[in-house]
């Protein structure tokens, strides 16, 4: 059972320093420990143990299988290879998370193909890799595709990079494919001949999501897909596919426990109507559905059928009235999750509390972003009415116009559990609307109730007041977004000096400098990345800060309009792995 | 067909206008001070510990408009805010009907009045919402709409120029039918007007 005696360079405390303690023989043997290790996956934990002694962090990393790097800048493929021998499954996650937000130039990095060669030359027994927020060209898929004859799983979510000569190469090599999942890609065109790739006899899909792919796939080839493969659980399509489609492909797999629809405008004959509520009313075991694009009041109701088991239930590309969006909630008594668009406006979010008495997560976005057409959108109004109705709410995104500080305080006192409070005022610096007072107050009241709290996003007009409240009461938050808001330096000091268990920080168009930027000194290697942009900061106190924390990389991206002292764009993030040596022209690392 | 429906009360037409003088008062542009860089607007506000001043500037955002380059309805735009996905953005902005990005723009004209107007009739998802806006615009109001007489209790009607220059009563016809064959619109005032919905008792 042992592999290969372990090396003496392994051991990290097998350094320069010949001082080292020897470390008394562990009580059990090697393979107890490992055995033993075997069973813990979470990456936290397994971090935890391979700080105890010398032969558990040799035991751990002979044991892990499964790799999570949240920034792929803090650590080098080479570092990785050395230290984890045996490999299955790697998570990788990118940029930056405002570069969603089109805040950062094209080109930045993140670039997967080193680390594909890497794996391929470590790991030929690589059978999942999932990828967050990078570059993942052609070439890169080309490469995993024939380099891991056990690859199952392939997820790429926010990425760019590809087009269909890349998934061909997946759908003709992968033979043990059993998970197709591209979420949110930002890819331009995509062609969907890659989907009729698929060998003849291949069956073991289980999950395929191509619903943000723009372009038309074949539905024939589609169809003998879906009815080949009798182990789909979770089939998303997208919008070229049409209702008397889906009706088809659902008829192949009433097992589907998650379904993304296709287009849900179509002029159906009554027979097609009735042909596709039957298929819908056929899949008992749905529990997450998504999709719907153009769905409105005629054919929403042949859904009616498959939504009891529905757990979570994602409405952001169907826009819905209030009306047709209640009738649907009334068929939905299990609903734990909720994405929805303010078309539902105030009305519906009464509906959603008092249908919806399990809800746990809600999302709201904006159909009018830029304010285009002036509507309403949702208010504090619907907030409060949610909270009254969904006491087990711990996770909400909400988009609106206007808010007031007395809703918030009553919402949290509602809602005590907030684990995820995302708030978004969409116009900048804007104020309580009835009391015009800023809206520190709300936070604050966040802040101390939601004592679980761990991820929070502000907006509205706040002073440094609100960041003296996060620093002194939010105890477990991780991550804080923060935009156009504080007062000084102080504020962002608070936040720095009081989150103990505080990740990730990102900033934007807040008067924050450098004595903030300085005053974190100590706590930005205990955290994964901070962003700031568009502050107060300069190249000098960047420089102070390279220059105090060398495992830190801070790098500064440089706009072509902007002044030469200010430092624009700010990233900070810890690494093991030194600067980086891919960066572009426009990123300065100092 | 539009996705996106419009409240009841104010739409603030102004937006969409095209007009014949100079723009309004826009303290629009001290917010957004640049128009290439956006950026910056706010830290100005955010430093302005004192509410009010922040929010007289804000409110004049919601209600005025400076004139920007190429945003259709002349406000001008944050990058990156609000922090709304691309690829959710352009899903919820695209008109799913033969992807017209453009409006259906009519010029709408009051007995009485100097010059004319122009609306986009794309914004309106039916006859109410499209009477409410009239209403604002030309500060009156119109009246309720039956198919045998009219439109009742104001001294106002509106009516619209199809497709072969006849002058036709708004609300005749179902929304769609009167989107595709309005060429543009008049609002009858005075005795024309009830003549008009007399004509049918």
């Amino acid at each position: 059972m042992d592999p290969e005696p372990k090396k003496p360079e392994d051991s990290p405390s097998n350094s320069a320093n010949s001082h080292t303690p020897v470390q008394p023989p562990s009580p059990f043997p090697d393979e107890v420990l490992e055995k033993v290790l075997s069973f813990i996956d979470s990456h936290k934990d397994r971090s935890s143990v391979s700080l105890v002694r010398k032969d558990w962090y040799n035991a751990e990393r002979w044991t892990r299988s499964k790799l999570f790097i949240g920034n792929c800048y803090s650590v080098s493929p080479e570092i990785v290879a050395r230290r984890f021998p045996r490999i299955k499954s790697i998570t990788l996650k990118g940029k930056p998370r405002f570069s969603d937000f089109n805040m950062l130039p094209r080109d930045w990095g993140a670039n997967v193909h080193s680390w594909l060669v890497m794996f391929a030359k470590v790991y030929p027994f690589l059978e999942e890799l999932r990828l967050k927020r990078m570059t993942v060209t052609d070439e890169s898929l080309e490469l995993l595709a024939k380099s891991f004859s056990g690859f199952k799983s392939l997820s790429l979510s926010s990425c760019d990079g590809f087009t269909d000569i890349g998934l061909k190469a997946i759908a003709s090599h992968c033979r043990n494919l059993t998970e197709l999942d591209i979420q949110d890609s930002v890819t331009e065109d995509v062609g969907g001949g890659w989907l009729s790739c698929f060998p003849e006899n291949f069956a073991s899909l289980e999950v395929l999501n191509f619903a943000s792919l723009n372009s038309e796939v074949s539905f024939d080839d589609l169809e003998r897909l879906v009815s080949r493969c009798k182990s789909l659980r979770v089939l998303k399509v997208n919008e070229s596919i049409t209702l008397d489609q889906l009706q088809r492909l659902l008829v192949h797999a009433p097992q589907l426990l998650e379904l993304g629809t296709g287009s849900f405008l179509q002029e159906l004959t009554p027979r097609q109507y009735e042909d596709i509520e039957s298929a819908f009313s056929n899949c008992k075991n749905l529990q997450i559905l998504s999709g719907l694009w153009e769905a409105n009041s005629l054919y929403l109701p042949v859904l009616y059928g498959a939504c009891a088991g529905l757990t979570f239930l994602n409405l952001s590309d169907a826009p819905l009235q209030s009306g047709e969006f209640a009738k649907l909630l009334a068929h939905c008594p299990n609903l734990r999750r909720l994405w929805v668009v303010d078309t539902v406006e105030d009305k519906g979010l009464e509906a959603v509390g008092s249908s919806c008495p399990l809800l746990e997560e809600l999302r709201v976005f904006p159909a009018d972003p830029y304010d285009r057409h002036h509507r309403d959108g949702v208010t504090e109004l619907g907030f409060l009415a949610v909270s009254r109705g969904c006491r087990n709410l711990h996770y909400v995104l909400y988009f609106c116009r206007r808010m007031t500080n007395a809703a918030v305080v009553t919402i949290v006192q509602n809602c005590p559990d907030f684990t995820h409070f995302r708030l978004c005022i969409m116009t900048p610096g804007q104020p309580d609307y009835l009391t015009n007072d800023p809206m520190d107050e709300a936070f604050a009241a966040v802040v101390k109730t939601c004592t679980k709290l761990k991820r929070l996003s502000v907006s509205g007009l706040l002073t440094d007041l609100t960041f003296e409240f996060i620093g002194k009461y939010a105890k477990n938050l991780e991550t804080l977004s923060v935009a156009f808001a504080g007062n000084s330096d102080w504020g962002m000091q608070c936040v720095l000096e009081g989150c103990p268990k505080l990740r990730k920080l990102e900033i934007r168009d807040s008067p924050f400098g450098n004595a903030a930027l300085l005053s974190g000194l100590k706590k930005y290697e205990m955290m994964r990345s901070l962003w700031m942009s568009d502050c107060n900061v300069t190249m000098k106190g960047c420089r102070l800060l390279a220059r105090e924390m060398p495992r830190l990389n801070v790098e500064v991206i440089m706009d072509e309009e902007s002044d030469e002292s200010q430092a624009d764009k700010v990233y900070v993030y810890r690494s093991v792995a030194g600067p980086r040596r891919d960066a572009p022209p426009f990123v300065l690392t100092l | 067909m539009e996705l996106v429906m419009a409240h009841e009360s104010d739409l603030n037409l102004k937006a969409t206008e095209l007009r014949l003088g100079l723009p309004g008062s826009d303290e629009c542009e001290k917010m957004f001070s640049s128009a290439k860089n956006n950026k910056r607007a706010s830290p100005e506000m955010a430093e302005d510990s004192s509410g009010s001043k922040g929010s007289s500037d804000v409110k004049s955002v919601e209600h005025e408009t400076a004139p920007a380059p190429n945003v259709s309805d002349g406000r001008a735009q944050i990058v990156g805010w609000p922090p709304v996905k691309s690829y959710r953005k352009n899903n919820l902005q695209q008109n799913k009907t033969e992807g017209d990005q453009s409006g259906m723009f009519v010029k709408v004209s009051m007995d009485g009045a100097p010059y004319l107007r122009k609306i986009d009739l794309k914004l309106y998802n039916g006859y109410s919402e499209l009477l409410k806006a009239l209403e604002t615009m030309f500060k009156l109001t119109i009246g309720e709409y039956s198919e045998r007489e009219g439109y009742k209790g104001s001294e106002y009607a509106p009516a619209y120029e199809d497709k072969d220059g006849d002058l036709m009563l708004v609300g005749d016809v179902p929304w769609d039918m009167f989107m595709s064959s309005c060429k543009r619109l008049r609002i009858m005032k005075g005795a024309e007007a009830r003549g008009l919905g007399g004509a049918f008792s």
